[in-house]
């Protein structure tokens, strides 16, 4: 009985210390829950724009040759901070050139126009609909955004696993093999670069429409480029979309890519 | 039991060394890759997973070949495995050791792997992966340690393991066939983009592990005073025998179907690796002497002279597992990068380095099967005496 | 029981290695760095939120930050009196808190903690 009573006087002490040392915190709480003070809160900018799925058109008539094409990608790559690798093997690309055949490796014909077999196809992450790296990631460090539909990449939380680099039926994504710091020739101060250990690619340039501004790819791209909601039926790349004949990349698989290219 | 691990033969001690030895070299390896990246290993925008990740998908095979002694005791009550159960799950458990440190090595930011269950990603195959991973280590462990503290203690284990037990059969069967369905789900990858993945995997799986199972158990009777059983040890080289002939036929399907079919996404991965593609063939005379390692392993384990003769058996389990290990091992993931989805071709060979991490890896996991291993039969020697 | 001093020794022993760090900085505990506040930072009288505040949960609130930005795409915070900031370390943080040495480093290399936001973020004014 008497050992019974000890425990039992025991164990209430304890729990007596254990909520006597909760109430900093409790107080903590109620200081900034409490009053009449508002919380704080979050919205996005006043001049961002606005989309159900950015989409963009190429029209690769209005390509001659690559220098056609090295505005954008230069443009792209020093924005974001891309570094640039020597070695193939370890290269981060977010935009490039590819001839067609591998742009479009199921879709040669033997015989060819001569026009499309020679110019460069600009290529870069196609923010599908229906990503399927996405739904590799195993922690949603790439997740399609569901304010507008752009494939996007948290690098805070990637763990590098490069699963999504298996998924990509389209290469879009690198992965920094080692510290990128060193190889990004002129920094843009007002962007992140990225640390080793993560994937990266194309961001439809998130920030910049963010503030109302076009992809940088597009603004440099004279008329080449043009971007926009693809579900907007008064768009400029449904106006594009309605008048010509488009191909995207690999449309069998499914993935609906929201790039397409005029031919 | 711990205590049998820590007592031995100066033999015994001098492996623990050596493989301690081998795993603190590979360590400073793995430091160094932490700092600079994985740069330095052979892989690249193109082939992005390598070596760790080949071998990883090869051991959760092994693992899951433990199941071919544990399905025919408990369920079919087949008392010889009895014997030799408890060596079937502890390599399974140091199996799934080694594939757990191949994927923490082979991650880019290994610091947030915890990521994984911090934010649950159930269309992700790799977070169901890691749950089947982590579930069939800890089925092991329980089942293994309370059978064998029972034998030990020369009573029945408690009735709550038996379920656990009957739950680890079909999940040894679910960790090999959610492992495939990390490559055959993915649109673009024609290589691995067949239903037949998984079947395939757990063929070459039930053939590779209990190869193994059966050296280590003639080791055994080498060299300890417990005989796993010449019994068990045929029974186990049958089963070799028909997973063995079931691989090779998964294999020829595919090869049927591919190339009946003739569409190239298809057959360009089959190609790079048997015949070569646009004058790159790193892999070719690999992949063309695992068919012929696999052949000579089927008629050595079928043929019942070869397989009931000692050293022919051994020679058919080391060219079953060494041909498996080669298919799985260097062709199946490399074979599915290259060409890539843009149809380049980057060729992968592993560097020094990273060989050098792969080899720590693997004396982590024969450390643990070592004392595991050493464990069990301190057990079974005790209870004969 | 004829191994009590054996076990005696070897509690000893362990317990003399486990607090070897306390006793060996006895009396040596450095002050804790004072925080510099930048002219600017000075001028503004308040951050984002209120001092003790961010003091205590400033890893809180870029939290918050880097999650409403990178996965919701809002980028304005507005606190509780209702003012609006541009949610970004590099382009609002340290804006006003121009002298990231003085202000971030000195406190994480006192308090050892190596937060590796500046692995990709840039201090605007750090000198290449």
């Amino acid at each position: 009985m008497m050992e019974t009573s000890r425990r039992t006087f025991l164990q209430m002490a304890g729990i007596a210390a254990v909520g006597l040392s909760a109430k900093p915190v409790l107080d903590a709480f109620a200081a900034e829950h409490g009053g009449a003070e508002a919380l704080p809160s979050v919205k996005p900018g006043p001049d961002g724009l606005k989309a159900k799925q950015w989409a963009m058109v190429i029209d690769t008539r209005k390509i001659k040759s690559s220098k056609d094409l090295e505005p954008m990608i230069e443009a792209c790559h020093k924005m974001h901070n891309v570094p640039h690798f020597a070695d193939k093997h370890h290269e981060i690309k977010w935009i490039w050139e590819e001839e067609y055949k591998h742009a479009f490796p199921t879709d040669v014909a033997k015989f060819m126009d001569e026009r499309l077999e020679r110019i460069p196809f600009l290529v870069l992450c196609n923010h599908c609909e229906n990503p399927p790296c996405v739904r590799a990631c195993p922690t949603q460090a790439t997740f399609k955004r569901p304010s507008d539909g752009i494939v996007m990449m948290d690098f805070h939380r990637c763990i590098g696993c490069r699963f999504c680099m298996a998924a990509c039926p389209y290469g879009a994504r690198s992965f920094n093999f080692q510290d990128p710091r060193p190889f990004i020739k002129e920094s843009n101060r007002e962007f992140p670069t990225r640390m080793k250990g993560v994937v990266e690619k194309c961001n439809f340039c998130a920030e910049r429409i963010a503030v109302g501004k076009q992809p940088v790819c597009v603004e440099v791209s004279k008329g080449i480029l043009t971007f926009g909601d693809l579900y907007d039926p008064n768009s400029a790349v449904r106006a594009l979309l309605k008048e010509n004949f488009t191909i995207r990349r690999k449309q069998n698989l499914g993935t609906e890519p929201s790039v397409y290219y005029i031919v | 039991m711990l205590e049998l691990a820590i007592q031995g033969s100066k033999k015994y001690f001098g492996w623990i060394i050596a493989l301690l030895v081998v795993i603190g070299i590979a360590f400073g390896i793995y430091r160094f890759q932490l700092a600079f990246g994985l740069g330095i290993t052979g892989m690249s925008r193109d082939v992005s997973w390598g070596f760790y990740i080949a071998q990883f998908t090869f051991l959760v095979g092994v693992a899951a070949g433990g199941v071919m002694v544990v399905t025919p005791y408990y369920l079919h009550n087949y008392k010889a495995f009895g014997k030799i159960t408890i060596l079937g799950e502890f390599l399974a458990i140091s199996a799934i050791t080694m594939c757990l440190l191949f994927i923490t090595v082979d991650l880019g930011q290994p610091m947030r792997m915890l990521n994984v269950l911090l934010y649950p990603t159930p269309n992700s195959v790799l977070f169901w992966d890691m749950i089947v991973l982590n579930g069939y280590l800890f089925l092991n462990i329980v089942i293994g340690w309370n059978v064998l503290e029972a034998e030990r203690n020369d009573t029945h284990y408690p009735g709550w393991v038996k379920p656990l037990i009957y739950i680890s059969i079909p999940w040894a069967v679910g960790i090999h066939t959610v492992t495939a369905y990390l490559y055959c789900g993915l649109p673009g990858r024609g290589f691995w983009l067949t239903a037949i993945l998984a079947p395939r995997f757990l063929a070459s799986a039930f053939a590779a592990g209990p190869a193994l199972l059966i050296l280590l158990c003639l080791f055994i009777r080498k060299v300890t005073k417990f005989d796993p059983g010449t019994e068990q040890i045929q029974s186990l080289a049958k089963i070799v025998a028909y997973a063995i002939c079931l691989n090779v036929f998964f294999f020829l399907c595919e090869v049927f179907v591919v190339f009946y079919s003739q569409i190239p996404e298809h057959m360009d991965h089959l190609k790079y690796l048997f015949v070569g593609l646009h004058g790159h063939g790193n892999l070719v005379g690999w992949m063309w002497t695992s068919m012929a390692l696999m052949l000579v392993g089927i008629i050595l384990m079928v043929n019942p002279f070869t397989r009931k003769n000692e050293p022919s058996l051994i020679v058919g389990c080391v060219v079953i597992f060494a041909g498996t290990w080669i298919d799985k091992g260097l062709g199946m993931i490399s074979g599915g990068f290259v060409p890539s989805p843009l149809h380049h071709v980057t060729e992968y060979a592993p560097t020094m380095p990273e060989i050098g991490i792969t080899l720590g890896v693997y004396a982590a996991g024969f450390l643990v099967l070592t004392l595991l291993f050493k464990m069990a039969i301190g057990v079974k020697e005790e209870v004969r005496a | 029981m004829n191994d009590r001093k054996y076990i005696m020794t070897g509690l000893v022993i362990f317990l003399a290695i486990v607090t070897f760090p306390f006793w060996y900085n006895l009396g040596k505990a450095s002050p804790g760095p004072e925080v510099k506040l930048s002219d600017k930072a000075k001028a503004a009288k308040q951050c984002v939120m209120p001092t003790e505040y961010m003091r205590a949960e400033h890893m809180q609130l870029l939290d918050l930050w880097r999650h409403s930005v990178v996965r919701n795409a809002e980028r304005i915070y507005v606190n509780p009196s209702g003012k609006e900031f541009t949610m970004s370390l590099s382009n609002t943080c340290l804006d006003c808190h121009n002298n990231k040495a003085d202000f971030c480093d000195k406190c994480h290399a006192y308090a050892s903690v190596t937060p590796y936001c500046w692995d990709c973020h840039v201090d605007p004014k750090e000198v290449k």
